[in-house]
Formats: C-alpha cells, structure tokens, sequence
C-alpha cells in the first residue's frame, strides 16, 4: 500500500522552526500529513527532548500540545520530530516498587523502563460483553464502608472531599488493609499524583513503606511544581500499566488517583487556550467523556483473573458537591464516599457523610455467602435511621430538645451512638466484617424494635435481642 | 462494498472531520474513513467540502486521507435476530466483535447486523399474483418464544407478487419473494430491510393514548401512570435511582418489546442487564425477560458521535416491531449524554451555542425524538405503540438546566427523582410532589372498567392527604408534632403508613419487586379506609395511640412483602380484619 509506505517514510521527519506558541500549545505549519493524536517529539536549542501529541491536524496547521512544558522554546530553533504513532508506555511487573514521572520515566534514580511490551496510554473501551459484574466483597476494615458503603472488588469509587479534610489518611487506610477474606492472591497498587504537593507524595510513600508494601506499589508522580499539563496523561500512564498488570498478569490492582480535580482543572486549561465552546464554569463540553475514558477502564474482565478497582480523590471546590467535577464523576462512578467538614471539626474520622454516601455495588456482594445476612437490611436500617436522626436534630434545634418525644430523645441518642461508635475510629484500626456488623446492632439497640420497619421479625430475634 | 471515494481528509478535530474535494454524496450519507475504515456520518455539505462525524476514535487519522461513501444514509437492519441482541450505537453486534477483537472494542471492524448465516424458519402468508404494499406482512418467523416476528415489506415499495418461497429455512439475504413494481425492473423482498435511522417510519394515524403501561411499581401505576405510546422523562442526579427505575420498568412493564438504550452511562450497568435479564422470568409469558429485549450499549467510554446516533438506533428498531402490532417500550439513559454530545459535536463544528453550550436547535431534536412515541394504527391496519421513557441527568440536580427544561415541553408525563428520598433510601424516589401525569384522565375509565370502579377516588384522597401533609410537617418543624390535634397528627401517621406501606418498594424482594394491578388497588383500598374510619373514630373521641396500636396495623405495613400477586385473598383478610378493629373501636366511644 504506497499511502502507509509514504506515511512510514514521513514519519521521523524534523521541522526546524515553528509558527506560534501559546501556552503549553505549539502550532507547526506546512507539514507532510499528521495522523491525529500522533506522538511528537519537540527539541529545544539546547537538545533537551520534550514529548508531545497532536490534539488538532489540517493541511494547513498541526496543533501540538507539549506535555513538559513550553518554557525556554524559540520559534526558529525549536524542532519538531513526529513519530507516526501515538503514545506509548512499555510496560511490565518490575514497575512495581518505582517512582515514574507522569509519562512514566524513572526518576528515582533507577535504570530507565525496558519491556517488550508497549501499550497505547488512551487504550480502548471495554467491550460491556465482556465485562464480569464485579461482586466480590473487599473488607477495608473500616465500619463506615464496609458496612454501609461496601468497596467491590473492579469497583470505581471516588472519595468526594475537601481541602483540609483527611481523604489521604482514609485512601492510605484502605490501601493498606483491604483484602478480600479468605484469598491470598496478588495484588499491587497503581499510585498516580497530579498536582499534588510534595508531602502528600511523601505521605503516601512513608505509608507504603511502613505498612511493607512497597515493592507493590508503582508511584506516578506529577506533582504541583510539574507542568499543570503533565497531569493529563499522568492517570492514562498509570491506568496503562494497571491494565497490564491485571489483564496481563493476573493482578488485583487498586488505582488510587489523587487530585481529579487538578487533572480536571488542566483540562480547562488546554481548552481555554485552543479557544473552544465552554459548559458549565468554563469546563470543556467534553469533560464527562473524558473523565469517562479514566474511570471506565476499571473493571472486571470474563475470563481474567485480574482486577482494577480504582479509587479517584477529588478535593470539592468550596465543597460544593453540585461542581462540575463532582457533579460529572458521581454520573459516571459507582457510587461516593463523601466527606462532610462538620463531622471532622466534631473529631469524627473517618468523616464519611452518612446520607449521600453510595455505593451502587454493594447489593450485589453483601448478604448471606458474601458477608452475612442480616447486611442488607442492617444497613438499610441504619440509613433510615440516620436520615430521620438528621430531621429530629433539625427540629431539635427549633425547638429545645427539652420539648422532644420520648421516642425522638432515642433517636438523638442513636444518632450519637452511630457516628461515635460505628463511624468513628482509629486511624490503624481493621475491623472485621463481623465487628461491623454486631457494632451496627449494638448502635441499633438505642431504638425501640417497633421502629425497625426495615428488619425482619426474625433478625430482630436473632441479632437485635442478643 | 460499492463504496466510492468522495473525497480526502482536510482537517481532523476529535470525532469530526472536516473533507475536501467533495465530488458527490448526500447528507447523512454513511462514510468510511482512511486505510481503517472507520465508520462516520455526512453531516454538512458545502461547495467543495463536508464535515463528518466518525462514530470511532479518530486516532492516527492524518490529513489526505480518503474518505469513502456508500451511497445510502446511516441505516439500520431490521429483520430476524435482534431480540436479545446487544448492539452499540450504530447497530454492530458486541458479541460478534468481542469474538474478533476479545476484551477491547478495536475500530474498523465491519460486522453485518443481522447474522447472515443463521437460518430462520419462513411460514408466508400472502400468495403468487397478490397486490400488496408497504407495510404489509408477507409472512412470519418464530423468533423467540414470546416473539412472532413478522416479516414486512419495505414501506416505500407496493406492486404485485411474481413470486414467494414456500415454507421454509431461510437466511435473512435469501431472496424470499419478488415483486413486480412501477420500476422497469422487479424488487426482490427479503426477510430484512434496511432503514435510516433518522427517519420516522410511516403508519397510517395516531390513535388516542388511553390504555396504561401497566409497570408493576406501584408509585408509578396508581400516581402517575403512563399511556402505552406516552412518552415520559425521569430526572434526576446522580445516585437517585434513574437507572434503577428504568431497569424496575424495563423488567416488569407489560408491553411486548424493550429496547433498551445504554447512552453515555456505566459499562458494569450493561453488564448487570446482560447478567440479570436472563435468569429474571417475565410473569406474563413465563419466559426469559431476554427474549423480549433488545440492548442498545454505548457506555460513556465508547465514542461520542455514536452516542448521539444510538438513541435514533434504538427508536428505529422500537418502531419497526410497532408496525408488526407490538407495544414496545423504550428505555433511553441517559437522554442528558446523547444531549452532551450534541453539544460536543457542535462544539468542535465551531456552531454558535445558546444556552450552557447546547445548540440552539437541542429543543428541536428532542422534539423530533419524543414525537415518534405514540399509539398508532400501523400501515396493514394493526395497532401497535412505542412509549418513551427517558432519563434526564441534570447537572448538580438542578432541574432548571435546558436538558430538563426542553424535554418537560415534550413529555406528557414526569417522575421526578428527589435527592432527599433517596437519601433515606426511600426507593423508588419518584416524588409524589413534582410529579405529574398528564394521562391521569385519559386513562380513568380503563381503571374503572378493568380493575376497580374505587380507584380514582381512593388515589384523590391520598394525594389530598400527600398534599396536606407538606403543610403540616412545615408546621411541625416549627412547633414539634405534639402541638397538633390528633385529627391532624393522623394525617401525618397515614401518610408515613402510605409511604412505608404502598410507596416505597424494594427491587430485590421476591415479592415486593412487582405488583399486579389488582394488589396496587387492593393496597390503596386499604390504606384508605384506615384513614376514612380513623378519622371518623378520632372525631367520636379514640386516641391516636389506640389506632397505631392496632394488630392489624402491623399487617398493613407488610402486607407488600407477605401478599403473593398470584393469590390476593389474605389482602380481603385485611380488610375484613380492619373494618372489623374499627367496628370494635367505635363500638367503645358510642
């Protein structure tokens, strides 16, 4: 086919010079072809090698976005190498235990990535046929979740926070103590910053470190002082290598992505400069099928033994859970942990908002067989329960609790039992399934049988009387 | 493939591509794309150049490449196979492509609809010399077991049989009988046709919406229900339960067909259909729910432009089975992502938004989609009807957002989703306040002739009582509910009554997933004379607490789990048991 041999023969070539720079953005005019999101290699004057793809190509103009940064470039010395095939990353299982940079360099120091394996960082869509529906329980230890919010194995859950509130604590947590009960298979996490400062970084490594995991952990750092646009292909690098590592490896992998909203931020940004349409605050019309294409890459697979749970963190912007960000993940994951910030100021950790907490897998890997039966309606209870909790303390605070039923006094006190004891614990505190759930009846106690519409006769003889 | 080339690659921006060189090609022509051929759609013609949207990723695409076109708009295949099929957007099977490209979906794969090997059973039921015209049936496959899938002829096309095939096995390319047209030459029929999916299919007239999609949640039958042909939105935010509510309607309703539109939504949710809709067994036919479904799944990660044409895909496939005479219903989620990559094609088309973004022809198109809803008597004289069901997903919950605010202009019928509701897991969170149903009137006489004379007024007065009970919890908020009378605290225990007791509904309980009609009205029914003799008893002087206290009173409560649908007598039980309470009560304060 002579158009391919052509394309093959183009491809290395080198332009010296280039027409405008604008932002981390690099227009190139009079090029031969220029396949869209083709891989570019850009050189300044003094030969440092920057990477690059191509967002936009025309016969007139080609639209180079330059993932290290513009700075220092000059129009006539800046030099130009398309590649004639997309980004990729090699890959294979010795990432595990280094430090990358957002395209997946070392730098720690250690020799560079060799593997046979190259894998295009965009990847492809999941085929929903041959997606296994995730089920299986993970015990994270922590009551909050497992009993109310239960974490599913190829599961997306996003913890929806605040500055200042405690989600690295709770992501590390559950990093070191998830486990699904009675397996020993292996597993590895898959560890990518965007824009995150220096000691969050250093909070997790230490984390790792401690707990021994970290000849496990692959850490993909693009930090806050990096190029803002580094960050948008850091979560692709590191979703790459989680494919590989379950799909290829049969690994159980937990992708723990930490700031989306750094990530969505540098979107914007790029937008803003190309001088497209805006939605909402400024935010690309395509921001949904973008986070999309990251969260969606997590799953199980018919056939593998592999997984790939992921675990986005988002800082709420003035912890507005309607923002754009939160707003469009919630539409696309399964579920949310969302933190509250009067909780935390009441010294609650982890500081999970009982109510619009979520997670939309759990029905299918609770109950009996799974973890016991009386879960589901347990956990029902307990929501119903704590959403009135929430109307009495209203009413409460109109009123005077003096002026309160009976009956309503046992709800401020289950509401209290609830967040104190079965919410709140130790920052290295692993409960079991079973200490969550007979905590969960325990705090139930404070309320009279008649109120548990949501439980059975017989549970309320077996669990409730005890 | 008679493709030819109508032109090269000018300029690529994402999913559109802009060509040069345009010789010849319509709009909305189907289009391949360079040496992958990737498939896309002819949307802008000018002078010398077109923009075309690629329903694949455009990775690699380069400037100069050929862009082909083949000669007819983007269509889809309408015959034998597709119940119980997965498709994406544009009608290619997924589990055909998995078994070429396993795990991944890897582009330019060129798969047929239909399966072109497999071999249908024929029985024709028109003869040699017949005049027949579009629309007609020719004949019938077996489909599934709940399927008769009639074979049609193409609606534009009308002449004089030369010739059928007797009885037998057929692939849907064999040619199964030929007609003889106006056109010098003759027509050959088959078991499938083809159709763009952008244009309504021809009936004869629309008939009048009165008869209800029976959906077996009983919020939605007795409150609000719907016409069979009636079209409804469901908005919400996220985690309210659209996707929940539309799977409880899929699964239960009683039309005969669902095609089922995944738009811009989570793969596991198709995977949890694929998985569950097999083993579910529909109460009416006995057999698998699968068997009457059709799966439409572009999950969120999928590309965008085929998004916007999967819901045109879906509707296409719902209103060819209408014209065999079926009722079919359509679940499209979310309208608010096909929407979106409106928005997105737009965007990148350089158009000049309106309102967020959207272009300014958004309440256009949503129109066009809601209006091929409707009952209709199909072009052979049969009646058949499609009902719309599509979710909205507002950004942050706000309702006044252009997605929500356009299609509440086409809808006659809305359940809105409340945060609050299901937050306190109160499922399904249709709020019985912003919802409405136009069909309520319509539809009455079919409730009082099929099921009960007693149910419009029975749904009057609870929805009196709802309404009531707005005002009086703002008092109590102010006062506490002991500063009210009892006749007044009564309204808000009937209330709680209704919405723990009738309301709410669990979509895991064997029994309580789905009542018949029969049971919603019987519940109501109930509920009702609680409170009508209550309030009665109250004002002769019994205490709140003596009502509440009731033993029959915990049996209303779970009356929904412990009543089977196939045998109401302990629901008369009940009844007899709470008159019969009443009766001694009121015995006491004579």
């Amino acid at each position: 086919m002579p158009e391919r041999e052509n394309r093959r023969l183009l491809s290395g070539r080198e332009y010296i010079g280039v027409d405008k720079i604008d932002g981390p953005l690099i227009f190139v005019g009079k090029t031969h072809p220029v396949g869209y999101r083709e891989l570019i290699e850009c050189v300044d004057k003094q030969g440092n090698v920057r990477l690059g793809i191509v967002l936009e190509s025309s016969t007139d103009i080609v639209v180079v976005q330059v993932f290290e940064g513009t700075s220092g470039l000059t129009l006539p010395d800046t030099r130009i190498r398309f590649s004639g095939k997309p980004l990729t990353i090699s890959v294979s299982k010795e990432m595990l235990g280094r430090v990358f940079n957002g395209l997946g360099r070392p730098i720690d120091g250690g020799p560079p990535q060799r593997s046979d394996i190259e894998l295009d960082v965009n990847g492809m869509a999941i085929n929903p046929t041959a997606r296994q529906y995730p089920r299986d329980f993970i015990q994270t230890g922590i009551s909050v979740i497992d009993g109310m919010n239960t974490l599913i194995r190829g599961q997306k859950l996003p913890i929806f926070s605040g500055n200042g509130l405690p989600h690295n604590e709770l992501a590390a947590q559950i990093a070191r103590q998830a486990k699904i009960r009675g397996t020993n298979t292996e597993f590895a996490v898959v560890f990518a910053a965007m824009g995150v400062k220096h000691d969050v970084a250093r909070f997790f490594t230490r984390s790792f470190e401690e707990s021994g995991v970290l000849e496990n952990v692959a850490l993909f750092l693009s930090l806050a002082d990096d190029p803002s646009i580094e960050r948008l292909i850091t979560p692709r690098t590191a979703l790459t290598l989680a494919e590989h590592l379950a799909f290829n490896e049969d690994m159980h992998v937990l992708v723990i992505m930490t700031d989306m909203t750094n990530y969505c931020e540098s979107l914007r940004e790029i937008s803003t400069i190309r001088g497209e349409i805006p939605s909402r605050k400024g935010y690309p019309g395509y921001l949904y099928s973008d986070l999309a294409e990251l969260y969606e890459r997590s799953g199980m697979i018919k056939g593998y033994k592999g997984s790939i749970t992921s675990l986005p963190i988002l800082t709420m912007p003035n912890d507005d859970i309607s923002h754009p960000i939160p707003d469009l993940s919630g539409y696309i994951t399964e579920g949310q942990i969302v933190f509250e910030r009067e909780m935390d100021g009441r010294g609650i950790f982890p500081p999970v908002a009982g109510l619009p907490s979520l997670s939309r897998l759990m029905k299918d890997g609770i109950g009996e067989g799974m973890t016991r039966e009386d879960h589901p309606h347990l956990a029902s209870q307990l929501f119903a329960a704590y959403s009135y909790v929430k109307d009495v303390r209203n009413l409460a605070s109109v009123i005077g609790e003096e002026e309160l039923t009976p009956l309503d006094h046992n709800y401020l006190e289950f509401g209290k039992e609830f967040e104190q004891k079965f919410v709140s614990q130790r920052k290295d505190e692993d409960r079991s399934i079973e200490q969550t759930l007979d905590l969960g009846w325990e705090v139930l106690r404070t309320l009279p049988a008649e109120e548990l519409h949501r439980i059975t006769d017989e549970e309320i003889e077996k669990f409730y009387g005890k | 493939m008679n493709d030819r080339m109508i032109g090269r690659v000018k300029r690529v921006n994402g999913p559109v591509i802009e060509v040069m060189g345009i010789t010849d090609a319509e709009m909305f022509e189907m289009v391949r794309v360079g040496k992958d051929n990737l498939i896309g759609e002819l949307i802008k013609l000018e002078t010398d150049g077109a923009v075309i949207q690629v329903y694949e990723d455009t990775t690699g695409i380069a400037p100069l490449d050929p862009v082909y076109g083949a000669g007819m708009q983007l269509s889809v295949e309408l015959g034998p196979g597709m119940v119980g099929t997965i498709y994406d957007g544009i009608q290619r099977p997924l589990e055909a492509i998995r078994e070429i490209s396993e795990i991944y979906i890897k582009r330019g794969i060129t798969i047929p609809s239909l399966n072109r090997e497999k071999k249908w059973h024929f029985a024709p039921s028109v003869k040699q010399g017949e005049h027949i015209s579009g629309g007609m049936a020719l004949g019938a496959v077996r489909e599934t077991e709940n399927v008769l899938h009639k074979i049609l002829v193409p609606p534009s096309d009308k002449g004089i049989l030369e010739s059928v095939v007797p009885e037998g096995d057929y692939t849907v390319e064999d040619v199964i009988a030929v007609l003889k047209t106006d056109a010098p030459q003759q027509k050959d029929l088959f078991l499938m046709h083809r159709w763009p999916i952008r244009v309504q299919r021809p009936t004869q007239r629309r008939l009048p919406l009165d008869v209800p999609l029976i959906t077996g949640q009983r919020v939605i039958d007795t409150l609000f229900p719907v016409a069979k042909g009636g079209t409804v939105s469901i908005p919400g935010a996220f985690g309210t339960g659209k996707t929940m509510t539309q799977q409880a309607v899929a699964k239960w309703c009683d039309a005969d067909i669902i095609v089922y539109i995944g738009c811009g939504e989570r793969g596991n949710e198709i995977t949890d259909v694929l998985t569950e809709f097999p083993k579910l067994i529909d109460p009416r036919s006995g057999r698998s729910l699968m068997e009457r479904t059709i799966l439409i799944a572009n999950t969120s990660n999928m590309p965008v432009s085929a998004r916007e044409a999967s819901i045109y895909t879906g509707i296409t496939m719902a209103e060819y089975f209408r014209d065999q005479g079926y009722h079919v219903a359509v679940m499209a989620d979310s309208t608010s992502r096909w929407a979106e990559a409106l928005r997105e094609l737009s965007g990148r088309m350089e158009e000049m938004p309106a309102e967020e973004g959207f272009p300014a022809y958004l309440p256009t198109k949503i129109a066009e989609f809601y209006e091929r809803a409707g009952s209709m008597e199909t072009l052979n004289g049969d009646c058949g009807s499609v009902t719309i069901i599509g979710a909205v997903s507002p950004p942050g919950g706000d309702f006044s957002e252009p997605v929500t605010q356009h299609t509440k202009r086409f809808i006659r019928c809305f359940w809105a989703l409340d945060r609050n509701l299901a937050n306190a897991r109160h499922y399904p969170a249709i709020s019985w306040l912003d919802s409405y149903s136009e069909y309520l009137n319509d539809m009455a006489s079919w409730w009082e002739q099929e099921v009960s004379p007693e149910w419009l007024a029975d749904r009057t007065e609870i929805m009196e009582l709802l309404h009531k009970e707005v005002r009086l919890q703002q008092v109590v908020k102010l006062v506490g509910p002991d500063a009210l009378p009892d006749t007044q605290r009564f309204i808000l225990e009937v209330c709680t009554l209704f919405k723990n007791a009738f309301l709410q509904q669990n979509a895991y309980d064997k029994i309580d997933m789905f009542s018949v009609v029969q049971k919603q009205v019987k519940m109501l029914h109930i509920i009702v004379t609680y409170w009508k003799r209550g309030y009665e008893a109250i004002k002769n002087g019994a205490v709140l607490i003596k009502l509440r206290k009731m033993k029959v009173y915990r049996d209303i409560v779970k009356m929904k789990f412990s009543i089977p649908n196939d045998n109401l007598s302990g629901l008369d039980k009940i009844e007899a048991r709470l008159e019969r309470s009443m009766d001694q009560l009121e015995a006491l304060y004579a």
